[in-house]
């Protein structure tokens, strides 16, 4: 906790003078079993910050929980100084594109208007300034073309795409997003990532739950490395270590030689 | 097939059908016939609900006309979320409220069968939801259960009040199958209340219900009031279920909700049009249910109205325009028909070819050994080929059209061109490329021909040694009407 405390001074105030997210003790259980336990952040704003931990650590449970979707066994979260169900208009999310239908009969621009919704209000409808909104949110992602087409005839890549518009189109300032590199092209991996250096360079404070260690290192300013507890939360450089990589994954061999050879190759960039 | 849930269902509403109407002729069904007319043929029947003179029918209409919208719409809802057996379970839990309402002062009256039953339906799914979430049942098994337990619970009630002296005058039997004919002023009033809530609703809270069936997560972070949206949704659901019972049954009343919506996602794949459609094609059933159980004596109007459903259903799973089976059937036939004409015309521009096109025609024996097939099935080719004005056909001599000729050259083209660029491109071996070529020279465009042609700087000959035919041979007259013998792109320059 204190370590992450000294790491948020040295990124320099947030503006407005809050964290973007702070979290304490927050431990959520599912049908008594624990799957999150006692965790502590303070996030620094403006980072890209990767979430890594081996299959149920816990990393989306800990975004869900944070958005207020997952309701905790104990702890607190707050979102830019105050409880998440204040500040919903600054969050921004991009779920696991698993868990939506894709056949569902909407087309693409229906579902990145979505991302309007938290701005439009209820039961109003969006106005043309919000479609123009959601149209620059495609361009960006060079899904205009595909506008009007049904969301089922998208390729994984196009499908990431879209849900990446909608989150442009919510214009948070912190944004979650459950592994969004996941099953992409080269192409929509590189966009991807192009984007979230844009978003950063915008002042604004990305979590990634990511899977892929050796990505990771290239990617992320910070990682937070989680299984079930926050195993080390701090700047890409301190974190990405063997031994608490090591810590985090437990003795799983295939991903400690894929640990080892991550490693390595940091070593060889110097 | 994109339909899941629905489609697991539909053949279920048929065998319900024909178990139903079994059963109305077996079971004794006590007239409630409007105007008390016992004798009377379909024809009498028809003009009288035609002519919307009898105030007994225009109630039936109407309500039909309303409860098919209502159910329409909100089944839209169920399908897209693949909720369709939650509908069945909620429309089967409703029966022990319905006799309990019906209880409440021993007559029909419509609001205190809605409360009952609306509250009864409620408790149905409540319980389903309660035992998915303590036990480790999955959500089939306690539909299956509480459909099933909620029902009989209800059958039992009802056997009971039969027997009391007022029970089956009164015609709470009319609930299981469903008899618009029966449907009085209040029992209009009441459904018309419900549609114009339902209608109204879905006008004000589009936007919320579709994220929140979409993407619940998202709207939760949207700030969506989600749960209360999902409250909401079950509550008209119930009251729409309730409304449609008189009429329709409880037995069938998951079939309005579920086989209109359905039908509409074979037709439309955006959620506006898809629940406008269900409430068209909702309202086109109602009607039609009810003009059917009219024209015999004490039919049923249930059934009729879910056959009537089933058939839309069965008429777009056929003809819907873009998914349906025939014109599908009717693209590809066209389609083969195309590819075969194209493989005749190959053929006879290789049997010139391998001549180096001294001669204009050749024979149908020629076509029939380079086709390898008999001679009668040649003249069918070649036939083809006349009825496309691509060839003509003189006493067994085929000749080609400029047309043909030139279709016939594009299509050589194409095949060269593929192989060429296989091999050249892609490092296929040469004797691997033929059978892609023979595929890919039927769909090959203009724009892809000339990307290919680029790439592989116009070359002239193909990886087997054979000319390419070239911009002149595809777009000019035949060589053998022409001076001298161009081929490949070499001998057009």
């Amino acid at each position: 906790m204190s370590d992450a405390n000294r790491k948020t001074e040295a990124a320099g105030e947030p503006p407005g003078g809050m964290a973007p997210l702070e979290v304490h003790d927050l431990t959520v259980a599912y049908q008594k079993k624990p799957v999150l336990w006692g965790v502590d952040l303070v996030a620094p704003a403006g980072k890209l910050i990767g979430i890594l931990g081996p299959n149920g650590a816990g990393k989306s449970t800990l975004i869900k929980a944070c958005m207020g979707l997952i309701p905790p066994a104990a702890g607190w979260v707050k979102v830019f100084g105050k409880p998440i169900s204040e500040t919903l208009s600054r969050v921004g999310y991009v779920p696991q594109r698993e868990s939506v239908d894709w056949d569902f009969p909407v087309s693409v621009m229906d579902v990145v208007l979505m991302g309007r919704y938290g701005k439009v209000g209820l039961f109003r409808r969006p106005s043309r300034a919000d479609r123009d909104v959601a149209r620059a949110c495609l361009e960006r992602v060079k899904m205009l073309p595909f506008a009007d087409r049904q969301i089922s005839n998208l390729s994984g890549g196009q499908q990431q795409r879209v849900f990446l518009a909608r989150a442009l189109a919510q214009e948070s300032d912190l944004y979650f997003m459950d592994e969004p590199f996941a099953g992409v092209d080269a192409a929509t991996e590189s966009a991807i990532i192009e984007l979230l250096h844009d978003l950063r360079g915008k002042g604004k404070t990305i979590f990634v739950v990511h899977h892929d260690l050796p990505t990771a290192r290239n990617y992320f300013d910070w990682l937070l490395l989680l299984n079930m507890r926050v195993v080390a939360f701090g700047p890409t450089e301190e974190v990405f270590t063997y031994e608490l990589l090591q810590k985090a994954y437990g003795g799983r061999l295939t991903i400690l030689s894929e640990v080892a050879e991550a490693v390595r190759a940091k070593g060889h960039l110097g | 097939m994109r339909l899941r849930t629905p489609n697991v269902l539909l053949p279920k509403s048929w065998v319900a059908c024909v178990a139903v109407l079994l059963l109305a002729g077996v079971l004794p069904v006590s007239a409630a016939k409007i105007g008390d007319m016992a004798e009377t043929d379909w024809r009498t029947q028809a003009v009288r609900f035609l002519t919307l003179s009898d105030p007994a029918v225009r109630y039936a209409l109407a309500g039909t006309a309303l409860l098919g919208v209502a159910c329409g719409l909100l089944g839209g809802f169920l399908v897209v979320r693949r909720m369709a057996l939650v509908g069945d379970a909620l429309s089967h839990a409703v029966l022990p409220g319905v006799a309990l309402g019906f209880l409440w002062n021993m007559s029909k009256d419509p609001v205190a069968i809605f409360v009952g039953a609306t509250i009864a339906g409620l408790l149905g799914t409540g319980t389903v939801f309660l035992i998915t979430r303590t036990t480790r049942l999955k959500e089939d098994s306690a539909l299956g259960m509480v459909l099933a337990g909620f029902f009989g619970a209800g059958l039992c009630l009802m056997s009971m009040f039969q027997r009391l002296p007022s029970g089956g005058k009164a015609g709470i039997d009319k609930f299981l199958f469903g008899q618009a004919a029966a449907l009085g002023p209040g029992d209009v009033r009441l459904m018309a209340v419900v549609t114009l809530l339902v209608v109204m609703v879905l006008g004000v809270a589009y936007k919320e219900f579709l994220l929140v069936s979409f993407d619940p997560g998202f709207a939760q972070v949207s700030a969506l009031p989600t749960r209360w949206l999902q409250h909401l949704l079950m509550l008209l659901l119930a009251f729409s279920v309730v409304i449609a019972l008189q009429a329709v049954g409880v037995v069938l009343v998951s079939a309005m909700l579920i086989t209109p919506a359905a039908t509409a996602y074979l037709l439309t794949d955006r959620m506006h049009r898809l629940l406008l459609i269900g409430a068209l094609l909702g309202l086109v059933s109602g009607v039609s249910g009810a003009f059917f159980s009219f024209l015999g004596t004490n039919l049923p109007t249930g059934p009729f109205m879910v056959l009537s459903a089933s058939g839309l259903f069965v008429l777009a799973f056929f003809l819907s325009p873009s998914r349906g089976l025939v014109p599908r059937w009717w693209r590809s036939r066209g389609q083969r028909v195309r590819i075969a004409r194209e493989n005749t015309l190959k053929a006879v521009y290789q049997i010139l070819e391998d001549e180096a096109f001294r001669r204009d025609s050749i024979s149908l024996r020629e076509l029939a050994e380079k086709r390898r097939v008999t001679l009668e099935a040649a003249g069918g080719e070649a036939r083809s080929l006349r009825r496309a004005e691509f060839a003509t056909l003189d006493d067994e001599t085929v000749c080609l059209t400029p047309s043909g000729w030139q279709r016939a050259a594009a299509i050589v083209r194409n095949h060269r061109l593929w192989e060429l660029y296989l091999t050249h491109a892609a490092q296929v071996a040469p004797d691997h490329v033929h059978d892609d070529a023979e595929k890919i020279e039927h769909v090959l465009g203009e724009d892809a021909v000339r990307q290919l042609e680029r790439r592989l700087q116009f070359a002239d000959t193909d990886p087997h040694g054979k000319p390419i035919p070239g911009v002149h041979a595809v777009h000019g007259p035949s060589p053998a009407a022409r001076p001298g013998k161009p081929t490949g792109y070499g001998g057009n320059r």
